[in-house]
């Protein structure tokens, strides 16, 4: 799904990576735990994430996450705006809970990462 | 695999307990490094997720402690080694789940007990040598192959 998809779905505004628009994400991913979103697959993916701080950047440029969206309306610190700048990962913030933006992403066709986790 | 041969290279980056504004930018300078010689992708993004996940730990639980990157002989060594509290048990930090992070830490996002069972799942081999008191030493390598060792499902 293109970021243009997403930012329309979402009602989502965009913060960093507006000439990004129409590049693709392959899935999607949500989680507020950093721990688990570094356990994979994260390859090409959206990121949503309750989370709002410097370590959701890091995490997603280490892991290689496609682009981040901030559930909840948050709004991302100058700091982390300037770091996802820096490693050109767009950064977008919907107005629409956790559950609600998935959900909405899903119904569109987007799916999940579709690992089963190995018990 | 880089198109001129793999280098050999020694890298020594410093790590500061408790500096939560710079945690991970180690593991961005790792992760840059071997994107620059041209490793492929999937294998940069495990070695990135093996020194970020070592980096956390020592930032959260460690002394101050260097991460050193080593390239030789188509391996990929990262050596972490910090003077902090040292891990108790360590047969129990490498179980998923056990944790002894503050709940401050777990707002971070970290701190749920997957660091070293996630490093253990992207290395070849991880190698532990800690005490009580005698801070911790992680020897982690990845071989260097032709695929990067794709785990992705």
């Amino acid at each position: 799904m293109k970021l243009a998809d997403i930012k329309e779905t979402l009602h989502a505004e965009v913060i960093v990576g507006h000439e990004d628009l129409d590049e693709s994400v392959t899935a999607g991913t949500g989680s507020d735990l950093m721990s688990d979103i570094l356990r994979g697959p994260t390859r090409g993916v959206l990121l949503l994430t309750g989370l709002n701080n410097i370590q959701v950047i890091r995490t997603a440029v280490i892991s290689g996450v496609k682009a981040v969206v901030l559930v909840r309306g948050k709004t991302p610190s100058s700091e982390m705006i300037n770091h996802a700048n820096d490693h050109k990962l767009p950064l977008l913030s919907t107005p629409f809970t956790m559950y609600s933006s998935c959900g909405r992403l899903f119904s569109k066709g987007l799916r999940g990462v579709e690992q089963k986790v190995p018990r | 695999m880089p198109a001129h041969g793999i280098p050999q290279l020694k890298r020594s980056f410093k790590i500061e307990a408790r500096d939560f504004l710079r945690a991970g930018e180690v593991s961005l300078q790792v992760q840059r490094t071997l994107k620059n010689i041209g490793f492929d992708e999937e294998l940069v993004r495990r070695v990135a997720i093996c020194a970020y996940e070592a980096e956390m730990n020592v930032v959260l639980h460690g002394g101050n402690g260097v991460l050193t990157l080593t390239i030789h002989s188509g391996n990929i060594d990262l050596h972490v080694v910090d003077d902090g509290p040292g891990i108790e048990n360590i047969e129990l930090a490498l179980k998923e789940g056990y944790s002894t992070a503050t709940p401050e830490q777990r707002e971070m996002g970290f701190g749920a007990g997957m660091g070293l069972p996630n490093i253990k799942k992207n290395a070849d081999s991880l190698e532990v040598e800690s005490g009580k008191g005698a801070g911790t030493h992680l020897k982690v390598m990845l071989k260097v192959t032709k695929n990067g060792g794709d785990m992705s499902v």
